[in-house]
């Protein structure tokens, strides 16, 4: 079967807060899934209700072929899972946290050797497996952690916000780690709130206040954003946000860093109006470009027109 | 409900014995509290009374009263810090603190002997009640005692004749060291009980880990024993060093047999255990425990006996402790090493240590599983 993950109006509630609101959506074996949205998202408690550490409200999963509300026990042994809290024991060694790992999954004996050594030469860490786990860099526990998650094979790994808090370096030796897992046949479902991470996924989900605002491969997503997007370097960033959100012609107005992103209707005549509006305000305009839209421009906008704010 | 697999079971228990093992500041907690506690109880904590500071009102002023009063001195009990021979000096050493104990003996007292009808009036300070209580006992039995020699001296009384006296049975000389000690195996197996239990599954919450093992295959009664197992282990330790101490260096007398004193000290810890764990299920952080824990751990040991007799409790509290498997093993204990009891008189706190355990380990693990949810 190609459809490693089966997602059918899925739900949480806690309370009156509904986490999740009827998800739907599918992921199909090799394939690598991100889950894109800001903290608070409903990212986190979509992956605890597949992996079964939260009971769904309402609605229905499967997993590898099992559904998540009768058959977790099956669904347990095809999965590897690695948290964005790091979650290997600082105070055990690295040979004795892959032990662990290996007894809790029923590795063992020479597959358990065999996979132990995959482990320490994929992470780096053969010449260090009698080090304490908290000696090593985040870099190196991060890589272990994985390692530790996928010792039982998974056809399916659930990757939660992996690479937070790790230097791009790091985060880029982690995904092609990631990419070799994928080219392997294992799914790989993955969550994130960094746009450019998003960027190295098959196909990405956007979601925001448990719902679920577009779908697609990252291309398509910033294809199909029809608005025109400016760029504008300036000398008061705040102040030109102010004055060009009451711009006619302007959609939006948002903070990317020093610069600003200017959503607006017509590309022909909003130049002049943005210029117009920073000379009346006395700010300075050192450059204006139209600029392909970034995932956080696609973000922005989606969750503009669904009429709700982005939260996190 | 899935089989239970050893090789995830060894694996678990493994890491935390690895864990447990590491930190010495847990290798402290698990082997050296247990004796400072113990040396903490049986000589700081002490209830008997010794040179109790008294003074003495004497208004008969008779050879008879000296008498009384050199046999006060003469116990050891007593240590007669001023003498006077008006009420109301004996009033102003109780309020300024001079003395705990006031001992006034009354006019007529040579007559009143002589009839068989003595008596002194003992004034304690309340604020130390328990000195006080202690020190009043002793008091009358100095008196009837005194009464009955005086009474078969001067030939009112044949000798041999009725010779009233109270004896403490298994601890003749009534020394508290002998009484607390067994105590301690109860209040401090249970601490470390609550406490090593609540903070394993808690720490792990609160890192994260506890969500990595929950999606692992394991499942909750691997979970459960893989935590409690090294907890017990713990528990039998200490209990084993505790005892060894209490016999050795305290000379308690270990009048009963080990066989009778494990069964209990297994369902004992089990107790603690499942308390512990219905506390993690309730606290999401570590200070949350700790603050639950103490919460439920003194009133535990309050209504247990250990220090304040379970008889002398409001009706309702003596009800209430039998749920306390504190009480239940301060008998058991007390009655195992003191008088020697074995399994027949001591079913019924077995039976109440049993129900209790397996009462909350219940509620634990509904409660764990529930948890996860």
């Amino acid at each position: 079967m190609s459809e490693a993950v089966h997602v059918s109006e899925l739900t949480r509630k806690f309370g009156d807060f509904v986490a999740v609101d009827r998800v739907t959506f599918d992921v199909s074996q090799g394939e690598i899934f991100g889950f894109l949205g800001p903290n608070g998202a409903g990212k986190t408690t979509t992956i605890k209700m597949l992996t079964g550490l939260l009971r769904p409200t309402s609605g229905s999963a499967r997993v590898a072929g099992f559904d998540v509300n009768r058959e977790i026990p099956q669904i347990k042994t095809r999965i590897g899972y690695m948290s964005q809290l790091f979650s290997l024991y600082s105070d055990l060694t690295v040979d004795e946290n892959i032990q662990l790992f290996g007894g809790l999954y029923g590795v063992t004996g020479p597959r358990f050797v065999e996979r132990r050594d995959w482990v320490l030469r994929m992470a780096d860490l053969s010449n260090e497996r009698r080090r304490l786990t908290a000696e090593l860099s985040l870099g190196f526990k991060q890589r272990l952690a994985l390692g530790c998650a996928v010792i039982h094979e998974p056809p399916i790994l659930f990757l939660d916000e992996p690479t937070s808090g790790v230097d791009p370096i790091a985060r880029r030796a982690f995904w092609d780690l990631i990419y070799d897992f994928a080219a392997a046949g294992t799914t790989v479902f993955v969550s994130t709130h960094y746009m450019e991470e998003a960027e190295y996924c098959h196909r990405l989900a956007l979601m925001n206040r448990g719902k679920l605002i577009a779908m697609d491969r990252p291309v398509a997503l910033k294809q199909a954003l029809d608005e025109p997007i400016l760029r504008l370097e300036t000398d008061n960033t705040p102040e030109a946000v102010e004055a060009l959100q009451k711009t006619p012609g302007v959609i939006d107005a948002a903070m990317f860093g020093r610069a600003v992103h200017i959503t607006v209707t017509d590309e022909s005549t909003a130049p002049d109006a943005v210029r117009a509006t920073l000379a009346a305000a006395g700010r300075t305009c050192e450059s204006l470009e139209r600029i392909t839209p970034s995932l956080e421009d696609v973000f922005v906008s989606l969750v503009r027109r669904e009429g709700g704010a982005v939260i996190g | 409900m899935r089989a239970l697999s050893l090789h995830r079971l060894r694996a678990l228990l493994k890491k935390e014995l690895r864990q447990m093992l590491r930190d010495p500041r847990m290798k402290a907690v698990i082997f050296v509290t247990p004796i400072f506690q113990l040396m903490i109880f049986g000589y700081a904590v002490n209830t008997d009374i010794r040179n109790t500071a008294t003074y003495v009102v004497d208004l008969d002023k008779s050879a008879a009263s000296r008498e009384l009063i050199e046999v006060f001195a003469a116990t050891g009990y007593f240590d007669v810090v001023g003498h006077s021979d008006r009420s109301t000096d004996l009033d102003r050493a109780l309020d300024n603190g001079d003395a705990v104990v006031g001992i006034e003996i009354p006019a007529g007292f040579t007559s009143d002997v002589a009839r068989g009808t003595a008596t002194v009036q003992v004034l304690v300070d309340g604020t130390n009640s328990n000195t006080g209580t202690v020190a009043q006992g002793y008091a009358v039995q100095i008196v009837r005692r005194y009464a009955t020699s005086y009474m078969q001296r001067t030939g009112m009384l044949p000798p041999g004749g009725v010779d009233l006296r109270t004896r403490a049975w298994y601890n003749p000389e009534l020394e508290s060291q002998v009484y607390n000690v067994p105590g301690v195996i109860g209040v401090l197996v249970m601490l470390m009980g609550l406490l090593l239990t609540s903070l394993a599954v808690v720490r792990e919450r609160e890192l994260g880990t506890l969500d990595q093992l929950m999606v692992s295959p394991l499942s909750t009664t691997e979970l459960i024993l893989g935590k409690t197992i090294p907890v017990m282990l713990v528990g039998l330790i200490q209990i084993t060093l505790i005892s060894a101490v209490a016999i050795l260096w305290f000379k308690i007398p270990m009048r009963g047999s080990v066989l009778v004193l494990l069964p209990a000290a297994l369902l004992y810890i089990l107790a603690g255990i499942a308390l512990g764990l219905i506390i993690s299920t309730i606290s999401k952080t570590q200070q949350e425990a700790f603050m639950v824990m103490f919460m439920v751990l003194f009133p535990l040991v309050l209504l247990s006996g250990f220090m304040f007799p379970v008889d002398s409790m409001a009706e309702f509290f003596r009800w209430l402790s039998l749920l306390n498997p504190i009480r239940h093993v301060v008998e058991i204990v007390r009655a195992i090493f003191l008088k020697g009891e074995g399994l027949a008189g001591l079913w019924h706190q077995y039976v109440a240590l049993a129900a209790i355990a397996t009462g909350a380990l219940i509620v634990a693990m509904v409660r764990l599983r529930r948890s996860t949810d």
